[in-house]
């Protein structure tokens, strides 16, 4: 009885425009039940949260590359120059 | 490179060269990548990024550390960047409508007609190869600026909301929109590069 009258489930259509707000913990308590009750019975969109979180990983895993030894020179440049301009 | 960036600011300050020379390793390459999306060209970007360092340095007394070294420097170079490039109004359009994943992938009743195929453990293979980094920089340039900009200081960069707001002076809304936006671009982008759609 309850059931039906608490309920008005998500779609996924829905669920997926939600994501951001669930990771950045900006749902309001009924959005992120109603997200987590979604998920539960929809392994569509558990993936699609997963993947989600794989985009946000791979992102992380970008280091800069070294600088050239031409560039690491060309800074030490800069920094001298500044150096001298202060004495 | 397990220095923080503390500490390479007090031994920059304490005049070691090495220091600047660490914080350029640690920054530079991030900041010339932020810095193409403001500005028309690579060589005005390198410029642009070769001001902000200048202004690091001659900055270092005035900074009184009440935002962490990364977020000063990118701020500086936001506005640096600003100043500098064609895109003028940078409104964000948060109204328009830009849905996460394709309307045409679901039903009539909002559920999954073509539902995510599965790439993550392909990611992480390629990853583990060692060849995968290069690609990502190359689909991460595929969003559009503004959101490219946000996803590079949130999630490359690992700034909070607060900093990527302050960096870019946009207010939180705009900031959770063009993550959204950005995030899902790229999880597309994603799925199309393991899909062999590309």
């Amino acid at each position: 009885m309850r059931i039906t009258l608490l309920r008005r489930d998500l779609v996924c259509q829905q669920a997926v425009e939600l994501v951001t707000g669930y990771l950045e913990g900006t749902l309001s308590r009924r959005e992120h039940r109603r997200f987590e009750a979604h998920l539960a019975g929809c392994p569509n969109c558990t993936e699609y949260l997963a993947q989600m979180r794989e985009t946000i990983r791979l992102a992380g895993r970008l280091k800069p590359e070294d600088l050239t030894p031409q560039q690491r020179d060309e800074f030490v440049d800069l920094y001298r120059r500044w150096r001298s301009e202060q004495e | 490179m397990t220095d923080s960036d503390g500490d390479l600011l007090t031994r920059l300050r304490s005049g070691d060269e090495r220091a600047f020379v660490g914080l350029v390793q640690r920054y530079h390459e991030p900041m010339l990548r932020l810095a193409t999306s403001f500005v028309p060209s690579l060589a005005v970007a390198e410029e642009v990024v070769q001001d902000t360092w200048l202004a690091l340095l001659r900055g270092l007394d005035a900074f009184e550390g009440r935002s962490s070294l990364k977020t000063w420097l990118f701020r500086i170079l936001v506005n640096q960047a600003r100043t500098t490039g064609t895109r003028e109004h940078r409104t964000v359009p948060v109204a328009d409508p830009e849905p996460a994943v394709d309307p045409a992938r679901f039903d009539g009743s909002g559920g999954w007609a073509d539902p995510p195929e599965h790439w993550i453990e392909a990611a992480e293979d390629r990853l583990e190869a060692g060849k995968f980094a290069d690609r990502i920089r190359e689909l991460m340039h595929e969003l559009p600026a503004r959101q490219r900009e946000v996803v590079i200081l949130r999630d490359v960069e690992e700034m909070t909301s607060e900093e990527v707001c302050s960096v870019l002076a946009i207010s939180d809304g705009n900031q959770r929109v063009l993550l959204h936006r950005g995030r899902s671009r790229l999880r597309q982008l994603f799925e199309d590069e393991f899909r062999g759609v590309r």
